[in-house]
């Protein structure tokens, strides 16, 4: 927690070294500023913001942004981020920044540095909503000329929030020049937005079919209004029909992303369940200190992110196979201690590693406490992926699924192609003709109990990045994770994954309906009866073997 | 029918012990409490009366589960459920009976209908103002939904683990289920705040040796019946399910008519157990759900030893007791304690504490 809280220091180094840099940069130009005929002009300006009101200062920024002198970017910014301050002494105008014993003092003019002060010195130049949004579109304006696209970019969209004659014959120029195809296209969804207000219609019907293909919520709000307040029937249809374009593709890919919902959370589904499902799939044992497995994973992302601190990234991509080797190794200490008393009584197996959960449950309210820790995300794995303006993928559930698929392989391809996977499979195919072969039955079912304790533990992992890591981390997944293996096939890896996913899916499916506890309700119902019509789950092994006595 | 009975009760050495054990505690407890002065050493406090019957109350749900599992091989994860509905449809009776002594003081609604700003009874609720259709809900609720559940699992041959598994998710579904406001149970807080029963004060102390007597005779009535059944013909046809079902079904019998009235008669018990306890603590929610509960009921069962019905009661006696004194004593060693004897029972006393007896009298 205090990890994320607290910003390194390295950054904040880094951050002061940019600005003395630019000062530099900056003093370098001096002499070039200094001549400018706008000098007297701006300086003059800029004095008076000091005691001007706010409808005065919204005239000042008028008057500063025709002038279009070199400083007055920098001005606006410090202005809109309340960086500018008024010496108390002598009413001088300054662009304030934080220093270590006080406050850096730049001056406003020819942005050199001015000295320090304390901050009680200086009195604030203070803002209000209107100038605010007033100081943002002025800012836009400058970076609409900027060298890099993105800036270019936003810079646009900002604009496009408040459209006036100056920021449209502002954006027209900037149209004329632009060579960014991207920026080209913003360009003219402001301007065709701008067009619709004009009074000739053949304009506004150009406007609204330029505006085809946008989803955006300001072009579907002005078609909103366009097709209520609009006199002429042409424009009105156009409107009416773009509204239907927009609200086709909102339903799509609102339904898209439900199905993504689905899909994240049939990727937890899958993680839970796919070392069970090489555990009571595979070896037939019912493992009930599974979900205990996971929590001991998560406990080691958790223990290994106190090792690192200051590495989130690392600490995660370590913790993987760390909680493999944790996991794995009670997983086999599990085996050789308890389940393999018990083969050919599952529900005798049932009971006791039942009562180990309980126990591995305490252990761990003993050691970490019963509260609920959490687990820091790395920087890659937060935030969102904006695909268009309305639909956005949140990172962390997009690695989640692609997290699962990849133990998937991983474990197909341990299943199929080595030798360990060999010597599971023909164990248990039939344990006596591989022990007749050669095979030392009792180290692959260690190893291979160990292999789906070891999948937990990674699972676990993955969890530490969507929940709080607590002791009750595993009971509340092992319901779920039972029903995924029967529900897909007991002994069929494949079928733990289409389980998982379509079990996820249906969740999500029937969660606006239906509300998300009914949902899991729901769904529960739902398994129990299916097992009993098809007991041996969607993708039953055939052949005699699985119909047991 | 009842010569083969009587013989085995008054034959077979545990239920000599369990059924006279039983009858003395009956006798003795009330005595102790309403006779003997409350500073004398003899004296057993109106909370201890109320201890055991809770006691009581979970030795007859042990004995629900051994009956389907020690002889028919059904491991239930899910008797938690019958055990929850019968405690609700009792606790829905108390409820009708606070009347306007709650704190809104509506007649009708009881206090959480009120504060969600429901207007009227939701039709569920009607009829458990009268007693003996609470009492019939006790024993149709649970006996309800076991048949219905039963009838589709034994039919279409879900066995063992499966079994197992499925039962511990109908009970998961029900704890969700209950926690939901909608649902008109109460949500989280379930019901509580019961002022009497029958007109009896729940709070005096007669009305507590009541509940124990009643408590007491619902065990030994329940014991008997599950007794007759197992000694009975069928009682053999079930031993026989749970040893080669594929052969009793082969030989004839109608494996799934057998566990569907077995597993609705535990079922029934289990409700009748539910029931019992709710008024004795005051309280029902939907935490009696939870899946760990059906699992400890087996753990009981498990340490008493398994199919003989004595060892259940043994079993549910002697780990309630532990862990009343455990979580007094040492809070956090309780799940250890539970935990180890899960894993020690399972690995080394497959008879559980009977079977240990029953070996050390041979020996001796």
């Amino acid at each position: 927690m205090t990890a994320r809280l607290h910003r390194p220091p390295g950054r904040t180094v880094a951050h002061l070294m940019l600005w003395c840099w630019a000062l530099l940069l900056a003093s370098g130009l001096q002499v070039a500023a200094a001549q400018a005929p706008g000098d007297t002009h701006h300086a003059e300006q800029v004095a008076q913001l000091a005691t001007a009101g706010f409808g005065e200062k919204e005239r000042i920024v008028d008057a500063l942004l025709e002038a279009r002198h070199p400083q007055t970017r920098m001005l606006l910014a410090a202005f809109l981020d309340g960086r500018l301050a008024s010496r108390k002494s002598d009413g001088k105008v300054f662009i304030t920044e934080d220093a270590d014993d006080g406050v850096a003092l730049v001056d406003p003019v020819d942005a050199s540095a001015a000295g320090t002060a304390k901050s009680s010195a200086l009195r604030k130049i203070g803002t209000n909503n209107r100038l605010r949004k007033k100081l943002k579109g002025a800012i836009a304006l400058f970076d609409l000329d900027d060298a890099d696209a993105g800036v270019r970019l936003a810079a646009v969209d900002e604009m496009l929030r408040e459209l006036d004659a100056t920021t449209v014959s502002a954006l027209r120029t900037r149209l004329g020049v632009e060579d960014s195809a991207r920026v080209r296209r913003a360009l003219e969804v402001g301007l065709a937005l701008a067009d619709l207000s004009s009074p000739d219609a053949e304009v506004r019907l150009a406007a609204v079919g330029t505006l085809e293909g946008e989803l955006g919520t300001a072009v579907y709000n002005r078609l909103k209004t366009l097709e209520r307040d609009e006199p002429d029937a042409r424009v009105r249809d156009a409107a009416l029909s773009g509204l239907r374009h927009i609200d086709q593709w909102r339903r799509f890919y609102g339904g898209v992303e439900t199905l993504f919902f689905g899909l994240s959370l049939g990727s937890v589904l899958v993680l839970a369940a796919i070392g069970l499902a090489i555990t009571f799939g595979v070896m037939g044992v019912i493992n009930m200190a599974h979900g205990e497995l996971m929590m001991i994973g998560a406990y080691t992302a958790y223990v290994m992110q106190l090792l690192l601190p200051q590495h989130t990234t690392l600490a995660v991509l370590l913790a993987v196979p760390a909680a493999f080797l944790v996991s794995g190794l009670v997983g086999v200490g599990i085996e050789r201690g308890i389940v393999r008393f018990l083969y050919g009584r599952p529900l005798e197996t049932l009971l006791a590693t039942f009562g180990l959960s309980l126990i591995l449950q305490q252990a761990v309210r003993s050691i970490f406490s019963p509260l609920n820790r959490s687990v820091a995300t790395p920087e890659f794995m937060s935030g969102s992926w904006q695909i268009n303006e309305v639909f956005s993928l949140t990172w962390n559930r997009l690695y989640i699924v692609i997290f699962a698929l990849l133990v998937f392989a991983l474990l197909q391809l341990v299943l199929n192609k080595t030798s360990l996977g060999l010597k599971v499979r023909a164990v248990s195919q039939n344990r006596e003709m591989a022990r007749a072969l050669g095979v030392r039955s009792a180290r692959v079912d260690a190893m291979t109990f160990g292999l789906g304790a070891g999948v937990a533990g990674v699972a676990g992992v993955a969890l530490s990045q969507l929940t709080n890591v607590g002791p009750n981390l595993g009971q509340s997944y092992i319901v779920d994770s039972f029903m995924v293996v029967v529900f897909g096939g007991v002994g069929n890896l494949w079928g733990t994954l289409i389980g998982g996913m379509s079990l996820g899916v249906v969740n999500k499916l029937l969660e606006p309906w239906s509300g998300a506890v009914m949902a899991k309700i729901l769904v529960l119902v739902f398994l129990i009866l299916f097992i009993q019509r098809r007991p041996r789950g969607l993708f039953p092994h055939k052949g005699r073997a699985a119909e047991g006595h | 029918m009842h010569t083969p009975l009587l013989k085995t009760l008054l034959t077979e050495r545990g239920s000599q012990v369990f059924l006279g054990v039983l009858i003395v505690t009956a006798i003795l407890v009330p005595l102790l409490n309403l006779a003997v002065p409350a500073d004398s050493a003899l004296h057993v406090s109106t909370y201890t009366v109320t201890l055991l019957g809770k006691y009581l109350c979970y030795a007859l749900l042990a004995i629900a589960v051994d009956l389907v599992w020690g002889y028919c091989g059904i491991l239930s994860l899910g008797h938690t459920a019958f055990f929850a509905l019968g405690g609700y449809a009792m606790g829905m009776y108390l409820m009708r009976q606070i009347g306007t002594r709650g704190v809104y003081g509506d007649p009708v609604l009881p206090d959480f209908m009120v504060f969600l700003n429901w207007s009227e009874l939701p039709w569920y609720w009607h009829g458990f103002d009268m007693f003996w259709f609470a009492m019939l809900m006790v024993v149709l609720a649970p006996g309800a939904l076991a048949y219905v559940f039963g009838w589709f699992a034994f039919r279409s041959r879900v066995t063992g683990v499966y079994l197992s598994i499925i039962t511990q998710a109908l009970t998961f579904a029900l704890l969700l289920a209950f926690f939901r406001n909608e649902m008109g149970f109460g949500g989280n807080n379930g019901l509580t705040d019961f002022k009497d029963l029958l007109g009896f004060d729940l709070q005096a102390d007669a009305t507590r040796i009541g509940l124990f007597l009643a408590t007491a005779f619902a065990l030994g009535g329940g014991y008997v019946a599950c007794r007759a059944i197992a000694a009975s013909r069928a009682g053999r046809v079930i031993r026989a399910i749970r040893d080669a079902e594929g052969r009793a079904r082969f030989i004839g019998y109608r494996v799934e008519s057998y566990k569907l009235w077995l597993w609705t008669f535990s079922a029934v018990l289990a409700g009748i157990a539910g029931a019992l306890y709710v008024p004795q603590v005051g309280i029902i929610n939907p935490g009696e759900f939870a899946p760990i509960n059906a699992i400890e009921i087996v753990i009981w069962v498990a340490v008493g030893g398994r199919g003989t019905l004595y060892g259940a009661v043994l079993g549910a006696l002697v780990v309630n007791y532990a862990k009343t004194w455990f979580t007094g004593a040492f809070p956090e060693v309780w799940l250890y304690a539970l935990g180890a004897l899960f894993v020690l029972v399972t690995l080394f006393l497959p008879q559980g504490i009977v079977g240990l007896l029953a070996r050390a009298r041979k020996t001796a």
